[in-house]
């Protein structure tokens, strides 16, 4: 009898399995199909999309490109724009933010709870609050169609300080500190040399992520470029909206594929530590 | 020896924050002050005159709060579209934590499942927006073609026309990027749950069910509101998606608060002094949960430590006075 109970347990156990295999396949399926609706139909012509759904990529990627670069949509710029501005974003920000969290680790001085505190008070305060005093403020200044006001800004990003703190408490030993003062190494010098490499990993973690944001980010960039030399990628995805694209199925999803790949080449070079990532940081950025 | 070393170097500390202050006052902290009074004044047109404070300071706001159908129906969307998408979001990365946690289970390729799950929240959400308005297209789209495919369907359909199905389909593309993120957060606080409260449940003989409900759920309640109130601020501003997929169509029903503002600046009129009061309101509203979760991860820790000091000090003072301090 009780071996049967065993039996039984075993049973449900595996009908359990194969539930959950089920959901599990049919929820990646659903993350794949729309990615792969769009690369397939990017090889296709107009007149095969309008036939139906098709599985297997077909033969007109060239002339969908044809007509997609023939528009105003220009993915070398767009990329070449968009990878400055990301780059120079995440430079800034894991740079500083590294630098801020060792003031706040290392060095104690009569301001550093409160601080830290506001800190935290102001990270998650949204961009989208300040848009209209911080356009009119870089219109003044004459940065709009400029880079640097989507880069600068990043060297304020609290919620990484507060990431790279929570780091450095664990990873910071004070006897490095001291041995490189003994050795009379100054105090910027030994940040940069001996402090910096230790924050690497974390460093890297970050740099993803605020890579991705910053190169995903639509908001701002759409209210700061007017100039078509200066427009990222998303706002060219805009563009794959507008009428002139109306019966080109085909060049559209070309478009958006020609968007996408620098992201799903990063994601699946680097998913173990994105998902690592996610899970360490669990802050939004 | 040390502490006066420190003291010495005390300067460092300020030094190395100058950069993140500075970049703070001119980039964040200006523009939000800045927003805040252009919400005070007649600041529009393309190229503004000198901003005037209004006769009435109040006038936008006002406008905004009890005249503006506009305004009002953007945030009415925005929180409807918010919960459509947080409440199964939530609801399927419970579900999968609890398997993807479970040990009797032993699922395999968790790996390539987390990976995949995960996949759409790092792709550019314009891409997205853009991508979907595609395969819902009318007359012939992936989906209409689906739908004649299985037969579900004789005559096309035009989903986007519809004001539910197109407010439903955000929430669905909102659902679809985050659930998988919001599983790995929940999967972290599910590790982070000290194993032998597990191990004595086994041994006490709970089922899957009741570990999940009495040991999990609650261990998880800090995590889950954290989610919760980070989705919420994110929620807040969400542009991309609605402002790519249909532009707030049809009939205005994807139409968000961020994408009121942006409109009313940057478009059109060049109301810079409605979008602003509007961004006030949008801020308040997210100090509010800021402060909520401020409250919620206070340095739980650090806080008993001080207390704990203080105890002590106040103990010791006793002491020394010679009082007698317990019984």
């Amino acid at each position: 009898m009780h071996s049967q109970l065993r039996k039984s347990n075993a049973i449900a156990l595996n009908i359990n399995r194969t539930i959950i295999y089920i959901v599990c396949i049919f929820l990646a399926l659903l993350s794949i199909a729309p990615f792969w609706i769009m690369f397939v139909n990017a090889t296709r012509s107009t007149s095969e999309i309008q036939q139906g759904l098709a599985i297997l990529p077909s033969g007109h990627l060239m002339r969908n490109l044809e007509i997609l670069l023939d528009k105003s949509f220009d993915p070398i710029t767009g990329f070449v724009n968009s990878f400055i501005i990301a780059a120079g974003a995440t430079l800034c920000a894991v740079y500083f933010s590294s630098l801020t969290a060792y003031g706040l680790v290392a060095y104690n001085w009569k301001l550093r709870q409160p601080f830290f505190t506001f800190i935290i008070l102001v990270m998650l305060i949204p961009a989208q609050a300040s848009a209209v005093g911080f356009y009119q403020f870089m219109y003044k200044l004459g940065w709009t169609n400029n880079h640097l006001p989507l880069i600068l800004p990043a060297i304020a990003s609290p919620a990484i300080v507060f990431f790279m703190r929570q780091y450095l408490i664990g990873a910071l030993s004070f006897e490095v500190v001291e041995s490189a003062r003994v050795d009379g190494s100054g105090e910027f010098a030994t940040f940069n040399r001996i402090i910096l490499p230790i924050m690497m990993p974390a460093v890297a973690t970050q740099a993803i992520f605020v890579f991705v944001a910053n190169w995903n980010n639509l908001f701002m960039p759409l209210i700061l470029l007017t100039q078509k030399e200066k427009y990222t990628l998303p706002i060219m995805v805009s563009l794959l909206r507008g009428d002139i694209y109306r019966t080109e199925y085909g060049s559209i999803y070309l478009g958006l594929s020609l968007t996408a790949i620098p992201l799903f080449i990063i994601y699946f070079l680097l998913s173990r530590y994105i998902i690592e990532g996610v899970a360490l940081g669990s802050v939004k950025e | 020896m040390r502490r006066r070393s420190k003291l010495n170097y005390s300067r460092y500390g300020y030094l190395f924050c100058l950069p993140f202050v500075l970049a703070f006052l001119v980039f964040s902290l200006y523009p939000i002050l800045y927003t805040a009074f252009i919400g005070f004044t007649d600041m529009k047109g393309v190229v503004p005159k000198t901003p005037h404070i209004l006769d009435d300071p109040l006038e936008n706001f006002k406008n905004l709060l009890f005249e503006n159908e506009l305004f009002r129906m953007s945030l009415m969307n925005t929180a409807l579209i918010w919960i459509v998408n947080f409440i199964p979001q939530l609801g399927l990365a419970l579900l999968l934590t609890a398997w993807f946690t479970n040990k009797r289970l032993k699922l395999r390729g968790q790996g390539a499942f987390k990976i995949l799950f995960y996949m759409p929240n790092i792709i550019t959400a314009g891409t997205i927006a853009v991508l979907f308005s595609s395969l819902f297209a009318y007359p012939i789209g992936p989906i209409n073609s689906m739908y004649q495919m299985f037969g579900w369907s004789n005559e096309a359909i035009n989903f986007l026309q519809d004001k539910t199905t197109a407010r439903g389909i955000v929430a669905f593309i909102q659902f679809w990027m985050w659930y998988g993120h919001t599983m790995l957060i929940l999967i972290a606080g599910v590790l982070g749950i000290n194993p032998a409260i597990y191990e004595a449940a086994a041994i006490d003989g709970a089922n899957g069910f009741q570990t999940f409900f009495r040991i999990t759920l609650p261990s998880l309640r800090t995590i889950m509101l954290f989610t919760l109130i980070t989705s919420m601020i994110g929620g807040l501003q969400m542009f991309d998606i609605p402002q790519l997929f249909l532009a707030g169509q049809p009939d205005n029903s994807t139409y968000t608060a961020t994408m009121f503002i942006y409109s009313q600046a940057f478009r059109g009129s060049y109301l810079y002094n409605r979008a602003a009061a509007a961004s006030m309101i949008l801020f308040v509203i997210a100090a509010v949960l800021s402060a909520f979760l401020f409250y919620l991860m206070r340095d739980r820790d650090a806080a008993r430590l001080k207390r704990e000091e203080r105890r002590i000090r106040k103990a010791a003072k006793a002491a020394s006075q010679g009082g007698v301090t317990h019984a």
